[in-house]
Protein backbone atom coordinates (compact mmCIF):
# COMPACT_ATOMS: atom_id res chain seq x y z
CA UNK A 1 0.00 0.00 0.00
CA UNK A 2 2.90 2.22 0.59
CA UNK A 3 4.19 2.07 -2.89
CA UNK A 4 0.82 2.62 -4.05
CA UNK A 5 0.36 5.52 -2.17
CA UNK A 6 3.93 7.29 -2.95
CA UNK A 7 3.26 6.93 -6.67
CA UNK A 8 0.13 8.31 -6.36
CA UNK A 9 2.03 11.65 -4.71
CA UNK A 10 4.07 11.26 -7.35
CA UNK A 11 1.28 11.26 -10.00
CA UNK A 12 -0.11 14.07 -7.87
CA UNK A 13 2.99 16.42 -8.04
CA UNK A 14 5.62 15.61 -10.77
CA UNK A 15 3.69 16.94 -13.28
CA UNK A 16 3.55 20.40 -11.70
CA UNK A 17 7.12 19.61 -11.22
CA UNK A 18 7.77 19.38 -15.19
CA UNK A 19 6.17 22.48 -15.43
CA UNK A 20 8.54 24.10 -12.99
CA UNK A 21 11.39 22.59 -14.20
CA UNK A 22 10.86 23.84 -17.82
CA UNK A 23 9.95 27.07 -17.24
CA UNK A 24 13.84 27.28 -16.39
CA UNK A 25 14.37 25.47 -19.52
CA UNK A 26 16.91 27.48 -22.07
CA UNK A 27 15.35 25.58 -25.24
CA UNK A 28 11.37 25.59 -26.58
CA UNK A 29 10.65 22.01 -26.34
CA UNK A 30 9.40 20.24 -23.47
CA UNK A 31 11.19 17.03 -25.32
CA UNK A 32 14.64 18.33 -24.49
CA UNK A 33 16.27 20.30 -21.44
CA UNK A 34 19.14 22.29 -23.54
CA UNK A 35 19.93 24.30 -20.30
CA UNK A 36 18.97 26.59 -17.07
CA UNK A 37 17.56 30.45 -18.14
CA UNK A 38 15.13 32.42 -17.02
CA UNK A 39 14.87 34.12 -20.35
CA UNK A 40 10.48 33.10 -20.30
CA UNK A 41 10.59 35.06 -17.19
CA UNK A 42 11.69 37.60 -18.56
CA UNK A 43 9.91 37.28 -21.76
CA UNK A 44 6.84 36.74 -19.56
CA UNK A 45 7.05 39.81 -17.61
CA UNK A 46 7.80 42.35 -20.31
CA UNK A 47 4.88 40.83 -21.96
CA UNK A 48 2.19 44.60 -21.22
CA UNK A 49 -0.81 41.94 -22.12
CA UNK A 50 -0.15 39.16 -19.86
CA UNK A 51 1.13 42.16 -17.02
CA UNK A 52 -2.25 44.29 -17.27
CA UNK A 53 -3.79 40.77 -16.82
CA UNK A 54 -1.99 40.05 -13.63
CA UNK A 55 -3.04 43.35 -12.13
CA UNK A 56 -6.27 42.84 -12.88
CA UNK A 57 -6.42 39.67 -11.20
CA UNK A 58 -4.62 40.83 -8.17
CA UNK A 59 -7.09 43.49 -8.03
CA UNK A 60 -9.80 41.06 -8.09
CA UNK A 61 -8.70 38.66 -5.90
CA UNK A 62 -7.73 41.05 -3.69
CA UNK A 63 -11.36 42.89 -3.54
CA UNK A 64 -13.56 39.76 -3.44
CA UNK A 65 -11.92 38.35 -1.02
CA UNK A 66 -11.59 41.29 1.39
CA UNK A 67 -15.28 41.33 0.32
CA UNK A 68 -15.84 37.66 1.44
CA UNK A 69 -14.23 37.77 4.69
CA UNK A 70 -15.81 40.89 6.19
CA UNK A 71 -19.47 39.21 4.51
CA UNK A 72 -18.85 35.89 5.39
CA UNK A 73 -17.72 36.59 8.74
CA UNK A 74 -20.38 39.22 9.51
CA UNK A 75 -23.22 36.42 8.36
CA UNK A 76 -21.18 33.73 10.49
CA UNK A 77 -21.48 36.21 13.61
CA UNK A 78 -25.68 36.89 12.70
CA UNK A 79 -26.45 32.97 11.65
CA UNK A 80 -25.05 31.69 15.46
CA UNK A 81 -27.90 33.77 16.98
CA UNK A 82 -30.99 32.90 14.79
CA UNK A 83 -33.60 29.75 14.92
CA UNK A 84 -32.72 26.61 13.66
CA UNK A 85 -35.14 27.40 10.34
CA UNK A 86 -33.02 30.03 9.19
CA UNK A 87 -30.01 28.07 10.03
CA UNK A 88 -31.49 25.43 7.47
CA UNK A 89 -32.14 28.16 4.64
CA UNK A 90 -29.24 29.81 4.73
CA UNK A 91 -26.83 26.47 5.24
CA UNK A 92 -28.42 25.51 1.71
CA UNK A 93 -28.07 28.52 -0.06
CA UNK A 94 -24.28 28.69 0.79
CA UNK A 95 -23.81 24.91 0.27
CA UNK A 96 -25.59 25.43 -3.41
CA UNK A 97 -22.84 28.56 -3.76
CA UNK A 98 -20.44 26.13 -3.73
CA UNK A 99 -21.64 23.10 -4.97
CA UNK A 100 -23.23 24.49 -7.83
CA UNK A 101 -20.69 24.31 -11.03
CA UNK A 102 -18.52 27.47 -12.34
CA UNK A 103 -20.20 27.26 -15.41
CA UNK A 104 -23.98 27.11 -13.87
CA UNK A 105 -22.61 30.24 -11.76
CA UNK A 106 -21.09 32.08 -14.63
CA UNK A 107 -24.54 32.04 -17.15
CA UNK A 108 -26.84 32.80 -14.64
CA UNK A 109 -24.90 35.69 -13.07
CA UNK A 110 -24.50 36.55 -17.11
CA UNK A 111 -27.95 36.12 -17.94
CA UNK A 112 -28.79 37.93 -14.51
CA UNK A 113 -26.73 40.87 -14.92
CA UNK A 114 -27.65 41.85 -18.83
CA UNK A 115 -31.08 42.04 -17.90
CA UNK A 116 -30.57 44.07 -14.91
CA UNK A 117 -28.66 46.31 -17.15
CA UNK A 118 -31.03 46.27 -19.77
CA UNK A 119 -33.00 48.25 -17.56
CA UNK A 120 -31.09 50.26 -14.77
CA UNK A 121 -29.08 51.73 -17.93
CA UNK A 122 -31.84 53.13 -19.71
CA UNK A 123 -33.18 54.28 -16.34
CA UNK A 124 -30.08 56.23 -15.35
CA UNK A 125 -29.85 58.02 -18.98
CA UNK A 126 -33.52 59.36 -18.52
CA UNK A 127 -32.42 61.08 -15.35
CA UNK A 128 -28.94 61.77 -15.97
CA UNK A 129 -28.68 65.26 -16.23
CA UNK A 130 -25.46 65.45 -18.44
CA UNK A 131 -24.40 64.11 -21.70
CA UNK A 132 -22.94 61.26 -20.96
CA UNK A 133 -24.85 59.32 -18.13
CA UNK A 134 -22.94 56.33 -16.86
CA UNK A 135 -23.75 52.96 -18.47
CA UNK A 136 -23.43 49.78 -16.43
CA UNK A 137 -21.70 46.58 -17.77
CA UNK A 138 -20.04 43.58 -17.24
CA UNK A 139 -16.52 43.83 -15.91
CA UNK A 140 -14.50 44.11 -12.84
CA UNK A 141 -17.57 44.86 -10.88
CA UNK A 142 -19.32 41.67 -12.26
CA UNK A 143 -16.12 39.35 -11.48
CA UNK A 144 -16.06 40.33 -8.10
CA UNK A 145 -19.63 39.76 -7.75
CA UNK A 146 -19.50 36.35 -8.69
CA UNK A 147 -15.99 35.05 -6.93
CA UNK A 148 -17.52 36.82 -4.02
CA UNK A 149 -20.52 34.61 -3.67
CA UNK A 150 -18.78 31.57 -3.69
CA UNK A 151 -16.05 32.92 -1.37
CA UNK A 152 -18.14 34.45 0.82
CA UNK A 153 -20.36 31.31 1.19
CA UNK A 154 -16.72 29.70 1.82
CA UNK A 155 -15.67 31.95 4.45
CA UNK A 156 -18.87 31.53 6.40
CA UNK A 157 -18.27 28.23 6.84
CA UNK A 158 -15.02 28.30 7.49
CA UNK A 159 -15.63 30.99 10.59
CA UNK A 160 -18.74 29.08 11.41
CA UNK A 161 -17.51 26.10 12.38
CA UNK A 162 -14.74 27.79 14.56
CA UNK A 163 -17.38 30.09 16.06
CA UNK A 164 -19.14 26.53 16.62
CA UNK A 165 -16.32 25.86 18.91
CA UNK A 166 -15.74 28.59 20.39
CA UNK A 167 -15.39 28.42 24.48
CA UNK A 168 -18.29 29.66 25.65
CA UNK A 169 -17.41 30.34 29.40
CA UNK A 170 -14.88 32.93 28.31
CA UNK A 171 -17.67 34.93 26.77
CA UNK A 172 -20.04 34.33 30.05
CA UNK A 173 -17.49 35.27 32.33
CA UNK A 174 -16.65 38.01 29.77
CA UNK A 175 -20.28 39.51 30.35
CA UNK A 176 -20.35 38.57 34.09
CA UNK A 177 -17.66 41.05 34.93
CA UNK A 178 -19.56 43.73 33.02
CA UNK A 179 -17.91 43.62 29.57
CA UNK A 180 -20.15 45.68 27.32
CA UNK A 181 -20.89 43.16 24.17
CA UNK A 182 -18.83 45.40 22.24
CA UNK A 183 -15.91 44.64 24.35
CA UNK A 184 -16.56 41.08 24.61
CA UNK A 185 -16.93 40.37 21.09
CA UNK A 186 -13.62 42.55 20.52
CA UNK A 187 -11.65 40.76 23.57
CA UNK A 188 -12.83 37.74 23.73
CA UNK A 189 -14.60 36.37 20.23
CA UNK A 190 -12.78 38.00 17.73
CA UNK A 191 -9.69 37.27 18.96
CA UNK A 192 -10.54 33.42 18.62
CA UNK A 193 -11.84 33.46 15.16
CA UNK A 194 -9.34 35.45 13.62
CA UNK A 195 -7.35 32.72 12.23
CA UNK A 196 -10.27 31.59 10.88
CA UNK A 197 -10.37 34.90 9.23
CA UNK A 198 -7.28 35.06 8.10
CA UNK A 199 -7.75 31.26 6.31
CA UNK A 200 -10.84 32.03 4.55
CA UNK A 201 -9.41 35.31 3.05
CA UNK A 202 -6.24 33.46 2.21
CA UNK A 203 -8.59 30.80 0.11
CA UNK A 204 -11.51 33.04 -1.20
CA UNK A 205 -7.91 34.77 -3.13
CA UNK A 206 -6.76 31.87 -4.28
CA UNK A 207 -9.80 30.74 -5.40
CA UNK A 208 -10.29 34.51 -7.42
CA UNK A 209 -7.01 34.31 -8.63
CA UNK A 210 -6.85 30.84 -10.09
CA UNK A 211 -10.75 30.88 -11.32
CA UNK A 212 -11.36 30.64 -14.94
CA UNK A 213 -14.74 29.86 -16.02
CA UNK A 214 -17.23 31.94 -13.73
CA UNK A 215 -14.55 34.97 -14.91
CA UNK A 216 -14.66 33.56 -18.74
CA UNK A 217 -19.08 34.50 -18.82
CA UNK A 218 -18.90 37.30 -16.81
CA UNK A 219 -15.71 39.07 -17.49
CA UNK A 220 -16.89 41.33 -20.77
CA UNK A 221 -14.34 42.68 -21.99
CA UNK A 222 -11.90 42.63 -19.59
CA UNK A 223 -9.12 40.04 -19.15
CA UNK A 224 -7.78 38.19 -15.98
CA UNK A 225 -4.68 36.14 -16.17
CA UNK A 226 -6.32 32.55 -16.34
CA UNK A 227 -8.64 33.88 -19.32
CA UNK A 228 -5.28 35.20 -20.85
CA UNK A 229 -3.49 32.29 -19.84
CA UNK A 230 -6.49 29.81 -21.67
CA UNK A 231 -6.46 32.05 -24.80
CA UNK A 232 -2.58 31.94 -25.53
CA UNK A 233 -2.78 27.98 -24.50
CA UNK A 234 -5.21 27.40 -26.81
CA UNK A 235 -2.49 28.88 -29.44
CA UNK A 236 -0.02 27.05 -28.64
CA UNK A 237 1.81 25.98 -25.85
CA UNK A 238 4.93 27.65 -25.38
CA UNK A 239 7.50 27.98 -22.68
CA UNK A 240 6.31 31.65 -21.46
CA UNK A 241 3.24 29.66 -20.19
CA UNK A 242 5.55 27.24 -18.29
CA UNK A 243 7.12 30.61 -16.32
CA UNK A 244 3.25 32.15 -15.78
CA UNK A 245 2.11 28.61 -14.46
CA UNK A 246 5.30 28.62 -12.00
CA UNK A 247 4.06 32.05 -10.92
CA UNK A 248 1.06 31.00 -10.32
CA UNK A 249 1.32 27.77 -8.65
CA UNK A 250 4.25 29.16 -6.66
CA UNK A 251 1.74 31.94 -5.71
CA UNK A 252 -1.22 29.63 -4.63
CA UNK A 253 0.98 27.06 -2.71
CA UNK A 254 2.44 29.95 -0.41
CA UNK A 255 -1.52 31.30 0.19
CA UNK A 256 -3.15 27.71 0.85
CA UNK A 257 0.22 26.90 3.52
CA UNK A 258 -0.28 30.07 5.25
CA UNK A 259 -4.33 29.69 4.98
CA UNK A 260 -4.09 26.07 6.49
CA UNK A 261 -1.43 27.40 9.26
CA UNK A 262 -3.92 29.68 10.00
CA UNK A 263 -6.47 26.89 10.61
CA UNK A 264 -3.97 25.38 13.01
CA UNK A 265 -3.99 28.05 15.40
CA UNK A 266 -5.56 27.27 17.92
CA UNK A 267 -5.25 29.50 20.55
CA UNK A 268 -4.55 33.05 19.68
CA UNK A 269 -1.28 34.26 20.17
CA UNK A 270 -0.95 37.53 22.36
CA UNK B 1 -24.86 27.02 19.03
CA UNK B 2 -26.65 30.16 19.34
CA UNK B 3 -26.10 30.82 23.01
CA UNK B 4 -22.20 31.31 22.30
CA UNK B 5 -22.80 34.42 20.77
CA UNK B 6 -26.23 34.97 21.56
CA UNK B 7 -24.55 35.60 25.37
CA UNK B 8 -22.90 38.75 24.20
CA UNK B 9 -26.10 40.50 23.90
CA UNK B 10 -28.23 39.17 26.90
CA UNK B 11 -27.62 42.48 28.46
CA UNK B 12 -29.33 44.16 25.43
CA UNK B 13 -33.37 44.47 24.33
CA UNK B 14 -35.03 41.81 22.52
CA UNK B 15 -35.33 44.18 19.49
CA UNK B 16 -31.66 45.40 19.78
CA UNK B 17 -30.65 41.61 19.38
CA UNK B 18 -32.69 41.18 16.45
CA UNK B 19 -31.82 44.42 14.33
CA UNK B 20 -27.92 43.54 14.92
CA UNK B 21 -28.77 39.88 13.78
CA UNK B 22 -30.31 41.20 10.73
CA UNK B 23 -27.47 43.85 10.15
CA UNK B 24 -24.70 40.84 10.61
CA UNK B 25 -27.04 39.13 7.82
CA UNK B 26 -28.01 41.22 5.47
CA UNK B 27 -24.98 41.63 3.23
CA UNK B 28 -24.71 38.03 3.15
CA UNK B 29 -28.52 37.96 2.33
CA UNK B 30 -28.22 40.72 -0.29
CA UNK B 31 -25.62 39.08 -2.41
CA UNK B 32 -27.04 35.30 -2.30
CA UNK B 33 -30.20 36.24 -3.54
CA UNK B 34 -28.73 38.69 -6.09
CA UNK B 35 -26.29 36.66 -7.43
CA UNK B 36 -27.10 32.85 -6.57
CA UNK B 37 -31.50 32.67 -6.68
CA UNK B 38 -32.03 35.67 -8.98
CA UNK B 39 -29.60 34.73 -11.54
CA UNK B 40 -31.19 31.13 -10.96
CA UNK B 41 -35.02 32.37 -11.51
CA UNK B 42 -33.31 34.24 -14.81
CA UNK B 43 -32.24 31.28 -16.11
CA UNK B 44 -35.49 29.16 -15.22
CA UNK B 45 -37.61 31.80 -17.11
CA UNK B 46 -34.98 31.88 -19.91
CA UNK B 47 -35.26 28.12 -20.68
CA UNK B 48 -39.21 28.11 -21.14
CA UNK B 49 -38.56 31.46 -23.42
CA UNK B 50 -37.31 31.41 -27.30
CA UNK B 51 -34.14 33.28 -28.99
CA UNK B 52 -34.27 36.22 -30.12
CA UNK B 53 -33.46 36.66 -34.14
CA UNK B 54 -30.60 38.72 -33.35
CA UNK B 55 -29.25 36.20 -30.58
CA UNK B 56 -29.91 36.71 -26.59
CA UNK B 57 -33.67 35.94 -25.32
CA UNK B 58 -37.52 36.83 -26.32
CA UNK B 59 -40.12 36.57 -23.70
CA UNK B 60 -42.52 33.03 -24.37
CA UNK B 61 -43.71 30.56 -23.08
CA UNK B 62 -43.01 27.27 -24.59
CA UNK B 63 -41.22 23.52 -23.72
CA UNK B 64 -39.20 24.38 -26.93
CA UNK B 65 -36.06 24.17 -25.89
CA UNK B 66 -36.26 21.18 -23.78
CA UNK B 67 -37.79 19.15 -26.29
CA UNK B 68 -34.57 19.74 -28.16
CA UNK B 69 -32.05 19.03 -25.43
CA UNK B 70 -31.24 15.74 -27.95
CA UNK B 71 -29.96 18.20 -30.46
CA UNK B 72 -26.67 17.83 -27.77
CA UNK B 73 -27.11 14.38 -27.18
CA UNK B 74 -23.32 14.04 -27.72
CA UNK B 75 -22.40 16.79 -25.13
CA UNK B 76 -24.63 15.05 -22.83
CA UNK B 77 -23.98 11.68 -23.87
CA UNK B 78 -19.82 12.14 -23.76
CA UNK B 79 -20.53 14.16 -19.66
CA UNK B 80 -22.81 11.12 -18.67
CA UNK B 81 -20.58 8.69 -19.66
CA UNK B 82 -17.07 10.43 -18.80
CA UNK B 83 -18.11 11.94 -15.00
CA UNK B 84 -19.47 9.09 -13.39
CA UNK B 85 -16.68 7.08 -14.88
CA UNK B 86 -14.46 9.65 -13.87
CA UNK B 87 -15.75 9.92 -10.60
CA UNK B 88 -15.36 6.11 -10.04
CA UNK B 89 -11.53 5.91 -11.01
CA UNK B 90 -11.16 9.06 -8.82
CA UNK B 91 -12.62 6.69 -6.07
CA UNK B 92 -10.51 3.53 -6.83
CA UNK B 93 -7.53 5.79 -6.76
CA UNK B 94 -8.57 7.79 -3.53
CA UNK B 95 -9.60 5.21 -1.27
CA UNK B 96 -6.12 3.50 -0.63
CA UNK B 97 -4.36 7.07 -0.42
CA UNK B 98 -7.33 8.48 2.11
CA UNK B 99 -7.34 4.89 3.70
CA UNK B 100 -3.26 4.82 4.39
CA UNK B 101 -3.69 8.52 5.87
CA UNK B 102 -6.56 8.19 8.03
CA UNK B 103 -5.05 3.98 9.21
CA UNK B 104 -1.40 3.63 8.67
CA UNK B 105 0.47 6.68 7.94
CA UNK B 106 2.83 7.49 10.96
CA UNK B 107 1.42 10.48 13.15
CA UNK B 108 4.17 12.70 12.49
CA UNK B 109 4.03 12.05 8.74
CA UNK B 110 0.07 12.38 8.61
CA UNK B 111 -0.24 16.12 8.82
CA UNK B 112 2.54 16.72 6.11
CA UNK B 113 0.64 13.96 3.45
CA UNK B 114 -2.55 15.59 4.37
CA UNK B 115 -1.27 19.02 3.54
CA UNK B 116 0.36 17.44 0.32
CA UNK B 117 -3.04 16.14 -0.45
CA UNK B 118 -4.92 19.65 0.16
CA UNK B 119 -2.28 21.69 -1.54
CA UNK B 120 -3.46 20.39 -5.49
CA UNK B 121 -6.95 20.69 -4.34
CA UNK B 122 -6.49 24.72 -3.93
CA UNK B 123 -3.99 25.16 -7.09
CA UNK B 124 -5.50 26.14 -10.37
CA UNK B 125 -7.34 23.42 -12.51
CA UNK B 126 -6.43 25.46 -15.50
CA UNK B 127 -2.50 25.22 -14.37
CA UNK B 128 -2.61 21.71 -13.48
CA UNK B 129 -4.38 20.61 -16.53
CA UNK B 130 -1.54 22.78 -18.83
CA UNK B 131 0.81 19.97 -17.36
CA UNK B 132 -0.49 17.61 -19.20
CA UNK B 133 -1.11 18.96 -21.89
CA UNK B 134 2.61 19.71 -22.05
CA UNK B 135 3.24 15.86 -21.10
CA UNK B 136 0.39 14.32 -23.03
CA UNK B 137 1.63 17.08 -26.46
CA UNK B 138 3.47 15.93 -29.08
CA UNK B 139 6.90 16.91 -27.81
CA UNK B 140 6.23 15.06 -24.41
CA UNK B 141 5.53 11.16 -23.85
CA UNK B 142 5.40 10.87 -27.60
CA UNK B 143 8.40 12.40 -28.87
CA UNK B 144 10.38 10.11 -26.17
CA UNK B 145 8.76 7.07 -27.25
CA UNK B 146 9.71 8.19 -30.95
CA UNK B 147 13.33 8.19 -29.36
CA UNK B 148 13.11 4.31 -28.53
CA UNK B 149 11.72 3.39 -31.67
CA UNK B 150 8.06 3.55 -31.07
CA UNK B 151 6.41 6.35 -33.64
CA UNK B 152 2.99 7.88 -33.65
CA UNK B 153 1.69 7.82 -30.67
CA UNK B 154 -1.16 9.78 -29.96
CA UNK B 155 -2.08 10.53 -26.61
CA UNK B 156 -3.63 14.39 -26.18
CA UNK B 157 -7.03 14.98 -27.61
CA UNK B 158 -8.16 11.35 -26.80
CA UNK B 159 -11.49 10.44 -24.53
CA UNK B 160 -8.37 8.45 -22.41
CA UNK B 161 -6.30 11.78 -21.90
CA UNK B 162 -9.50 13.32 -20.61
CA UNK B 163 -10.14 10.65 -18.06
CA UNK B 164 -6.49 11.02 -16.77
CA UNK B 165 -6.90 15.07 -16.32
CA UNK B 166 -10.05 14.69 -14.75
CA UNK B 167 -8.60 11.71 -12.19
CA UNK B 168 -5.58 14.44 -11.73
CA UNK B 169 -8.06 17.26 -11.58
CA UNK B 170 -10.57 16.20 -8.60
CA UNK B 171 -8.46 13.28 -6.88
CA UNK B 172 -7.72 15.71 -3.90
CA UNK B 173 -11.02 16.56 -3.72
CA UNK B 174 -12.12 13.03 -3.26
CA UNK B 175 -9.13 11.67 -0.58
CA UNK B 176 -10.26 14.30 1.54
CA UNK B 177 -13.54 13.17 2.43
CA UNK B 178 -12.82 10.02 2.37
CA UNK B 179 -10.10 10.94 4.80
CA UNK B 180 -12.44 12.47 7.07
CA UNK B 181 -14.98 9.84 7.67
CA UNK B 182 -12.27 7.19 8.05
CA UNK B 183 -10.04 9.38 10.43
CA UNK B 184 -13.28 9.14 12.39
CA UNK B 185 -13.86 5.60 12.40
CA UNK B 186 -13.61 4.27 15.95
CA UNK B 187 -10.62 2.03 16.30
CA UNK B 188 -12.17 -0.31 18.81
CA UNK B 189 -14.70 -1.43 15.89
CA UNK B 190 -11.82 -2.99 13.85
CA UNK B 191 -10.26 -4.73 16.68
CA UNK B 192 -13.57 -5.96 18.00
CA UNK B 193 -13.86 -7.51 14.32
CA UNK B 194 -11.14 -9.09 14.79
CA UNK B 195 -11.37 -10.63 17.61
CA UNK B 196 -14.88 -12.24 16.82
CA UNK B 197 -12.87 -13.85 14.56
CA UNK B 198 -13.16 -12.00 11.27
CA UNK B 199 -11.14 -11.91 8.92
CA UNK B 200 -8.97 -8.60 7.70
CA UNK B 201 -11.11 -8.62 4.24
CA UNK B 202 -14.83 -9.27 6.33
CA UNK B 203 -13.88 -6.37 8.81
CA UNK B 204 -12.73 -4.01 5.60
CA UNK B 205 -15.82 -4.77 3.97
CA UNK B 206 -18.38 -5.18 7.17
CA UNK B 207 -17.08 -1.96 9.42
CA UNK B 208 -13.94 0.11 7.75
CA UNK B 209 -15.51 0.67 4.25
CA UNK B 210 -19.30 0.85 5.45
CA UNK B 211 -18.61 3.08 7.92
CA UNK B 212 -16.55 5.19 5.67
CA UNK B 213 -19.28 5.38 2.77
CA UNK B 214 -20.58 8.72 3.82
CA UNK B 215 -17.19 10.04 2.78
CA UNK B 216 -16.97 7.93 -0.40
CA UNK B 217 -20.50 9.49 -1.06
CA UNK B 218 -19.63 12.98 -0.33
CA UNK B 219 -16.55 12.95 -2.69
CA UNK B 220 -18.32 10.77 -5.33
CA UNK B 221 -21.25 12.92 -5.62
CA UNK B 222 -18.79 16.78 -5.65
CA UNK B 223 -16.49 15.24 -8.21
CA UNK B 224 -19.71 13.94 -10.10
CA UNK B 225 -21.56 17.49 -9.76
CA UNK B 226 -17.94 18.96 -10.44
CA UNK B 227 -17.57 17.07 -14.19
CA UNK B 228 -21.01 17.60 -15.21
CA UNK B 229 -19.98 21.33 -15.43
CA UNK B 230 -16.49 20.78 -16.63
CA UNK B 231 -15.05 22.49 -19.59
CA UNK B 232 -11.11 23.23 -18.86
CA UNK B 233 -10.39 19.40 -19.07
CA UNK B 234 -12.20 18.25 -22.19
CA UNK B 235 -11.56 21.45 -23.87
CA UNK B 236 -7.63 21.28 -22.98
CA UNK B 237 -7.27 17.55 -23.19
CA UNK B 238 -10.43 16.58 -25.24
CA UNK B 239 -8.92 18.98 -27.76
CA UNK B 240 -12.57 19.59 -29.40
CA UNK B 241 -13.43 16.07 -30.03
CA UNK B 242 -14.56 15.35 -26.59
CA UNK B 243 -17.72 17.53 -26.16
CA UNK B 244 -19.16 17.97 -22.94
CA UNK B 245 -22.36 19.82 -21.77
CA UNK B 246 -19.69 22.62 -20.43
CA UNK B 247 -18.40 23.24 -23.59
CA UNK B 248 -22.15 23.55 -25.54
CA UNK B 249 -23.16 25.88 -22.88
CA UNK B 250 -19.88 28.29 -23.56
CA UNK B 251 -21.08 28.07 -27.05
CA UNK B 252 -24.61 28.44 -26.19
CA UNK B 253 -23.76 31.53 -24.23
CA UNK B 254 -20.62 32.98 -25.46
CA UNK B 255 -20.64 31.92 -29.56
CA UNK B 256 -24.13 31.09 -31.13
CA UNK B 257 -25.85 33.17 -28.27
CA UNK B 258 -29.05 31.34 -27.89
CA UNK B 259 -29.61 31.68 -24.03
CA UNK B 260 -33.01 30.32 -23.82
CA UNK B 261 -31.91 26.73 -25.34
CA UNK B 262 -28.37 27.12 -22.99
CA UNK B 263 -30.76 27.48 -19.69
CA UNK B 264 -32.68 24.76 -20.50
CA UNK B 265 -29.41 22.86 -20.63
CA UNK B 266 -28.02 24.35 -17.41
CA UNK B 267 -31.42 23.77 -15.93
CA UNK B 268 -31.63 19.84 -16.37
CA UNK B 269 -27.97 19.73 -15.40
CA UNK B 270 -29.01 21.60 -12.09
CA UNK B 271 -31.68 19.06 -12.25
CA UNK B 272 -29.37 15.83 -12.41
CA UNK B 273 -26.76 17.47 -10.15
CA UNK B 274 -29.98 17.39 -7.65
CA UNK B 275 -30.84 13.49 -8.27
CA UNK B 276 -26.89 12.74 -7.91
CA UNK B 277 -26.96 14.52 -4.51
CA UNK B 278 -30.61 13.08 -3.22
CA UNK B 279 -29.37 9.66 -4.51
CA UNK B 280 -25.80 9.55 -2.98
CA UNK B 281 -27.63 10.75 0.38
CA UNK B 282 -30.14 7.76 0.49
CA UNK B 283 -27.19 5.02 0.21
CA UNK B 284 -25.08 6.09 2.66
CA UNK B 285 -28.27 6.74 5.16
CA UNK B 286 -29.27 3.26 3.79
CA UNK B 287 -26.30 1.65 4.71
CA UNK B 288 -24.38 3.05 7.24
CA UNK B 289 -26.86 5.14 9.05
CA UNK B 290 -25.15 8.39 8.33
CA UNK B 291 -24.99 11.08 6.15
CA UNK B 292 -22.72 13.52 4.34
CA UNK B 293 -19.52 14.15 5.51
CA UNK B 294 -19.06 18.33 5.85
CA UNK B 295 -15.47 18.83 4.32
CA UNK B 296 -14.82 22.41 6.52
Amino acid sequence: MRAFVTAVFAFLYLPIALVVLFSFNAGRHASEFTGFSVQWYGTALSNPFLVEALKNSLFIATTSALLAAVCGTAAALGLARVGARTRAVFDGLLGAAIVVPGVVIGISTLVALVQLFAVVNPFLASIWPGDQPPKLSLGYGSIIAAHGLFSMALVTMIVGTRLASLDRNLVEASSDLYATPLTTFRSIVLPQIMPAVVAGFLLAFTFSFDDFIVAFFVAGAQTTLPIYVFASIRRGVTPEINAIATIVLVASVLLVVLAQWQLRQRKPSN
Amino acid sequence: MSAGIGAVSMHGNRFRHNFLTALLLAPATAWLVVFLVLPFIAIAVFSVGERAPEGGYQAAFTLAQYANLPARATAFWNTMLLAPVGALACLLVAYPVAYYLALRAPQRWRLILLALVVIPFWTSLLMRTYAWMYILGGRGIPALLAFIGIEDVRLINTPGAVLLGIVYGYLPLMILPIYVSLERLDRRLLEASADLGATPLSTFLGVTLKLSLPGVMTGFSLVMILLLGEYLIPTLLGGGKVFFIGNALVDLFLQSRNWPFGSAIAITLVAVSVVVLIAANRISTRVSGARRVDLI
